[in-house]
């Protein structure tokens, strides 16, 4: 009888502390989220939000201060197209390289390599970009400033390609051997049957690489910081230098006088990101559940 | 007995890397006739009907030598489109396995990609497959809903009629029942009856009540092995080994 209850309070003990770490997490974001709306939201009693998030103007430390995000929107908006017309054809194209022609030891041997691109700090690629990609963009055509979106999106498109093919080659991967074996049997090639049977049935999944690759791109704050220019003005063309969302708030934050109109400013910055960014996790939460669904994988 | 071959499989070995898994199968099978291929389990009948339309082409590091001859021209030969083998060639697999379309798109899919365009002809041909595999009454008011609702005796209907509608000159089977109910069962059965009027089939079972219902030829392979291969009567009254009448009888397997 003693040993049965000593088990017992062992388990109870085991229990008790997964459920604290299993709830940690949820504790951090709610923490977090209740913190960015407590120090975002008194901006609002400055500046509408409309003009908050329409405004033309960045101007934080104007004695006549202005606080318009929508250059800087639109510049963490441009980075982030820029970023994915580099990331989608990159990551989805090496997912099927890996997925359809590699044999395996190249396999074995490519994906973990991407997957490293991943682990590369961030510092880094903003240097890279900084003294190699920048000098050379500029050079190439004939720029006054190699530190713009075009150079901004070239790296966080590279940065955001490990994310976009690794998930993007599991997707490929979770369908099903036998629908291959299928559309074989029916006289259908390779590529018939990567076009009409794989890729519909990876569609999905493939479309949730790319919106986390997204998340990526758009949250992405030191790269972005060194390497896109940092003029908060609304970017009429690639070539023009931009300061995304991250940028500003990391560049700013230490000169914002705590508790001002400049760091509730900020602070909003962050609460809007937040939820762009929980919007596309969301979104690709849904679509990759009704992939699962779609493959009779169960929910 | 006036039989004619129509696929031949000529000193068959088959290596999956260093390991042998088939050695030396001779089987002749005849045009019009259902042959099954039985045997316990590992002994090689999978790996065997899936020789047959060289669906083992995609697993790497295998290796086969012999001759696999269909009207007698060998499908592993150098000059051989595989795609064109396995047009020619059909197979309907152990478990159901209909791709995630509707009805009538799972069956019209193997016209389309033999480059079919004609509509009116898809309808026609995807409708006479799926009389000709006895499930036209069950979905005919459905065809448009996805494959993945039906049950799974139906998907296995459906993935016959989607092999028929190739107009394959063969049609492999393995054991294409094992993962259905009695009813289900008995209604593949029946079906493979009425085919053999018009396609060759070769199944492979593990069951051997099975075999003995529905083939005229049997194979017994065991260990890699082809032990014996007759009339199917005559394999399940009178065999010539010893080991075939110990499986037969259930004193293994």
């Amino acid at each position: 009888m003693k040993i049965k209850n000593v088990t017992k309070f062992k388990e109870n003990i085991y229990r008790g502390i997964f459920t604290i770490l299993a709830f940690a997490s949820l504790f951090f974001l709610l923490g977090i989220t209740v913190i960015l709306f407590k120090e975002g939201l008194p901006i609002f009693q400055k500046v509408s939000v409309f003009d908050f998030l329409f405004g033309r103007y960045w101007y934080p430390t104007h004695a006549d201060a202005e606080f318009g995000i929508l250059p800087i929107m639109l510049g963490s908006l441009w980075v982030t197209i820029g970023a994915l017309g580099v990331c989608v054809p990159l990551g989805v194209g090496s997912a099927l390289y890996i997925h359809e022609l590699a044999g395996y030891t190249q396999k074995s041997v490519l994906k973990p390599l991407i997957e490293i691109l991943a682990a590369i700090p961030s510092i880094v690629y903003g240097f890279f970009g900084m003294v190699i990609v920048a000098p050379f963009i500029q050079r190439t055509f004939h720029l006054s400033v190699g530190l713009n979106a075009f150079t901004g999106s070239l790296m966080l498109g590279i940065m955001a390609t490990p994310t976009v093919c690794s998930i993007a080659e599991d997707a490929l991967s979770f369908v099903p051997k036998s629908f291959r074996e299928a559309s074989y049997a029916l006289g259908a090639n390779r590529w018939q049957t990567l076009i009409n049977v794989i890729m519909p049935a990876a569609g999905s999944g493939i479309s949730t690489a790319i919106i986390l690759g997204m998340s990526r791109a758009i949250g992405e704050t030191m790269t972005v910081l060194m390497v896109c220019g940092g003029a908060a003005v609304i970017p009429h063309s690639f070539f023009q230098p931009v300061r995304p969302m991250t940028a500003t708030i990391a560049a700013e934050m230490g000169e914002a006088v705590m508790g001002g109109a400049h760091y509730h400013a900020l602070f909003a910055i962050g609460l809007i990101l937040f939820l762009f960014t929980l919007v596309f996790n969301i979104i690709a939460e849904i679509i990759s559940r009704r992939f699962r669904v779609k493959l009779g994988l169960g929910r | 007995m006036d039989e004619k071959v129509r696929m031949e499989i000529k000193n068959m070995n088959f290596y999956y890397g260093t390991k042998q898994a088939l050695c030396d199968i001779n089987i002749q099978v005849y045009r019009n006739r259902v042959t099954a291929i039985i045997g316990p389990s590992g002994c090689g009948k999978s790996t065997l009907i899936r020789l047959l339309n060289r669906m083992n082409d995609l697993i790497p590091h295998a290796r086969i030598e012999g001759e696999v001859l269909l009207d007698g021209h060998n499908i592993y030969g150098p000059d051989e489109d595989v795609v064109d083998v396995r047009r020619k060639i059909g197979m309907v697999f152990q478990k159901p396995n209909p791709f995630p379309k509707s009805i009538f798109e799972n069956v019209a899919y193997g016209l389309r990609v033999n480059g079919i365009k004609d509509r009116q002809y898809i309808r026609r041909k995807v409708e006479k497959s799926i009389k000709d595999a006895a499930l036209w009454g069950e979905v005919k008011d459905r065809l448009n809903d996805s494959a993945l609702a039906l049950s799974g005796g139906q998907q296995q209907r459906l993935c016959i009629a989607r092999a028929l509608a190739v107009e394959p000159e063969v049609l492999l089977m393995d054991e294409p029942a094992s993962a259905l109910d009695p009813t289900s069962t008995s209604k593949i059965e029946e079906l493979i009856q009425e085919l053999k009027k018009r396609y060759t089939i070769i199944i492979v079972t593990h069951n051997m009540q099975q075999a003995a219902r529905i083939s005229d030829y049997t194979a017994f392979l065991m260990l890699g092995q082809m032990v014996e291969y007759d009339l199917t009567p005559k394999i399940f009254t009178n065999p010539a080994k010893k080991v075939t009448e110990d499986y037969i009888t259930g004193r293994f397997g």
